[in-house]
């Protein structure tokens, strides 16, 4: 088991209170497995991935635990936390395109960065790692402002992979980009997966359809909980849960020329997470709802990797 | 690159041009006339003696031509450094009496300028860093940037030159001494510069100092900085990226400030009468000496526009964003 998630809560304080923005949530990557994350904006995509790496000055660890490679990660801990940055887990921010410093060449960026970090420059493995994502070795002598957006994407997820963690955490890293371009930078994750440059991924995208491409697995949370997690193939084919189900219907043809439609068209919004309501969270939007829903549904495994946290499956 | 410089170049030398045509025109545009005034206070009595004197003034400053000649020598007299002869100092030229002011005001203003902003930013990023100095420094330099130059220098003059008699408070060096390159004499000058010196450092210093301080907080929410803090970059790569980046737009503050500088170091000399340009302003206004204010204002606008263009040589050099500006421009 790569990563083991477990009984997650992490919440955001604020001057009205604590958003809880996730509020248990359990789930285990494979070794090699790429985990797409998918969900409506606000269900706490971004930070899941954050609690994985570095929890920001307003979020609060609340409790359960995060596993990784039989290690507990000290998630609440930032000092004891940065032993594995970098080194065991890393990101490819939301925010590629400014996540460079603008006034350093990327190659003394890289460099001054690795020598910080107590590692030395592998001049060689760069520059093989930058042909791989089809980037000249001449970036290293340019500025931030002289790339692409695409172009500076592609450096961050090679300069995120360098020492070759066993997580990394890619944060809706195709949003930016145009559609053709989208593809080719999943084709590259999946390429550093299969190279072995990381060893498992989780993937967070609003895209279900391009997450439909590259994941092997895909979980999809609803307002901080998680809602169902299959294998693609199932969850695009088969979805239990009825959130799952509106999502996958509003979505035509999956691989096909749809590919870059989003989630949208499902009526009403999410429940507030600053006090939200007991029960199940999407009982308000959900057409099969009942009485018994007004008690929170656990996870249930319904077939073997297939999990639902819903009363009527 | 080389059009960005021209570019430039070309906006100095606009500006030089109008500030010429602007200082040429003051005392020909003035209400009253300059020449009749002079005349009326070197007290000639004898009416041939004054008739004399006036044909002296109006030659000078050709008066008697008409007016697109007289422009036309002002600038032929001005590029060849001739700036005419002092009334009050007369027979000196304009030129000797500047020059022999100069130093004065370049020792009080560069040292005063740099050195606070050299220092100011180094406290500014310090404050960022530290709760408790935040707490002191912000205050004491919105205090600092938000007091007059004249105030601060009349505190200080009467603080530390009159109650506590460490500092004399007026003139360049002591009246008994005569200038030499004697110990005794530079120390005596070393003496008389340093309240005028420490007023000028004291004002400019809090206000560089928030300036980084608010920069460097800026710079260490920026995305780059989270990204480091991300890979585990300890905060000390951090922090020394982000002073760097902030200190960009110190620089530009820079050369936004300098006329704001230069203004204050004038009051500052006719505060301590430190006999730099400053006070050779107000000598020259008091005397109706309008050669010597003309060829001041000069030399002052040259020194603000070269000061200007060094500063945006040095922005070229330490960010690669201009340059790649630059590059953009040329393709
Ligand atoms: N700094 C913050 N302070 C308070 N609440 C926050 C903060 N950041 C996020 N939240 C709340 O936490 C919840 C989850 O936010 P998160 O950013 O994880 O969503 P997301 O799924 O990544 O959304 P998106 O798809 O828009 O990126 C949201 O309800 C949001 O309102
Ligand atoms: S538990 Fe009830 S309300 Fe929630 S999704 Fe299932 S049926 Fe709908
Ligand atoms: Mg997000």
């Amino acid at each position: 088991m790569s990563l083991t998630v477990t009984d997650l809560r992490v919440s955001y304080q604020t001057l009205r209170g604590e958003v809880r923005a996730l509020d248990g949530v359990s789930f285990t990557v494979a070794d090699g497995e790429i985990l797409g994350l998918a969900g409506e904006s606000g269900c706490g995509k971004t930070t899941l991935g954050k609690s994985l790496i570095r929890l920001d000055g307003r979020m609060r660890h609340a409790g359960g635990t995060v596993e990784l490679d039989g290690r507990e990660l000290p998630i609440g801990d930032d000092r004891a936390m940065n032993a594995f940055r970098f080194r065991e887990v890393s990101l490819v921010p939301q925010y590629s395109m400014s996540a460079l410093n603008p006034t350093r060449r990327i190659g003394r960026m890289v460099a001054e960065l690795l020598r910080s970090r107590g590692e030395t420059l592998d001049r060689a493995k760069l520059e093989t790692r930058l042909g791989q994502v089809g980037l000249p070795r001449e970036v290293l002598d340019r500025y931030p402002i002289e790339l692409s957006g695409g172009m500076k994407q592609r450096v961050v997820m090679v300069v995120s992979t360098l020492l070759d963690p066993s997580l990394l955490i890619a944060d809706e890293i195709t949003s930016a980009l145009d559609v053709s371009t989208q593809q080719a930078v999943a084709r590259a994750l999946a390429g550093f997966r299969d190279a072995g440059h990381v060893r498992s991924m989780v993937f967070i995208t609003h895209d279900l359809a391009l997450t439909a491409r590259i994941a092997d697995t895909i979980m999809v949370m609803y307002a901080g909980m998680l809602a169902e997690k299959a294998p693609a193939k199932t969850m695009v084919e088969q979805p239990r849960h009825p959130y799952t189900r509106m999502l996958v219907d509003a979505l035509p043809e999956v691989g096909a020329r749809h590919a870059g439609r989003r989630l949208t068209g499902i009526a009403g919004s999410p429940p507030a997470l600053l006090d939200p309501p007991p029960g199940c969270r999407f009982r308000e939007r959900c057409p099969l709802a009942d009485d018994g829903c007004a008690e929170r549904p656990p996870v249930t495994e319904v077939a073997p990797g297939h999990h639902v946290a819903c009363w009527k499956v | 690159m080389r059009r960005y410089f021209g570019r430039k170049l070309l906006v100095y030398a606009l500006t030089f041009v109008v500030a010429v045509t602007v200082n040429w025109m003051i005392p020909r545009f003035m209400p009253g006339d300059p020449v009749a005034g002079m005349v009326a206070r070197a007290g000639v009595s004898q009416p041939a003696a004054a008739e004399a004197m006036r044909a002296y003034y109006t030659n000078l400053f050709g008066l008697d031509r008409p007016l697109w000649q007289q422009y036309a020598s002002f600038w032929g007299t001005l590029l060849r450094g001739d700036f005419g002869i002092s009334i009050w100092l007369f027979p000196t030229p304009v030129s000797t009496v500047i020059l022999r002011a100069v130093p004065y005001t370049l020792a009080l203003m560069v040292p005063a300028v740099l050195l606070s902003w050299v220092a100011g930013n180094r406290l500014g990023a310090f404050a960022a860093r530290r709760r408790l100095l935040d707490n002191t420094v912000l205050p004491l330099g919105y205090v600092l940037t938000a007091t007059p130059y004249m105030w601060l220098a009349v505190i200080l003059a009467w603080g530390l030159g009159v109650v506590a008699g460490w500092f004399p408070v007026a003139g360049g060096y002591s009246f008994s001494l005569q200038p030499s390159l004697t110990a005794g004499f530079l120390l005596d000058l070393l003496h008389h510069w340093v309240l005028p010196f420490l007023s000028l450092f004291l004002v400019a210093l809090g206000g560089w100092a928030i300036g980084m301080r608010n920069m460097i907080i800026y710079e260490l929410e920026s995305d780059y900085a989270s990204y480091l803090a991300a890979l585990g970059a300890p905060a000390r790569l951090i922090r020394r990226y982000a002073f760097r980046n902030a200190l960009l737009p110190q620089i530009t503050g820079l050369a936004l400030q300098l006329g704001v500088l230069v203004a204050g170091a004038l009051v500052t000399e006719i505060v301590f009468s430190y006999p730099g340009l400053g006070s050779l302003i107000l000598k020259a206004i008091q005397n109706q000496d309008f050669f010597l204010l003309q060829g001041t204002f000069m030399f002052i606008v040259i020194g603000v526009l070269v000061a200007n263009f060094v500063i945006d040589l040095v922005y070229v050099v330490v960010d690669p964003r201009t340059r790649a500006g630059m590059a953009g421009a040329r393709g």
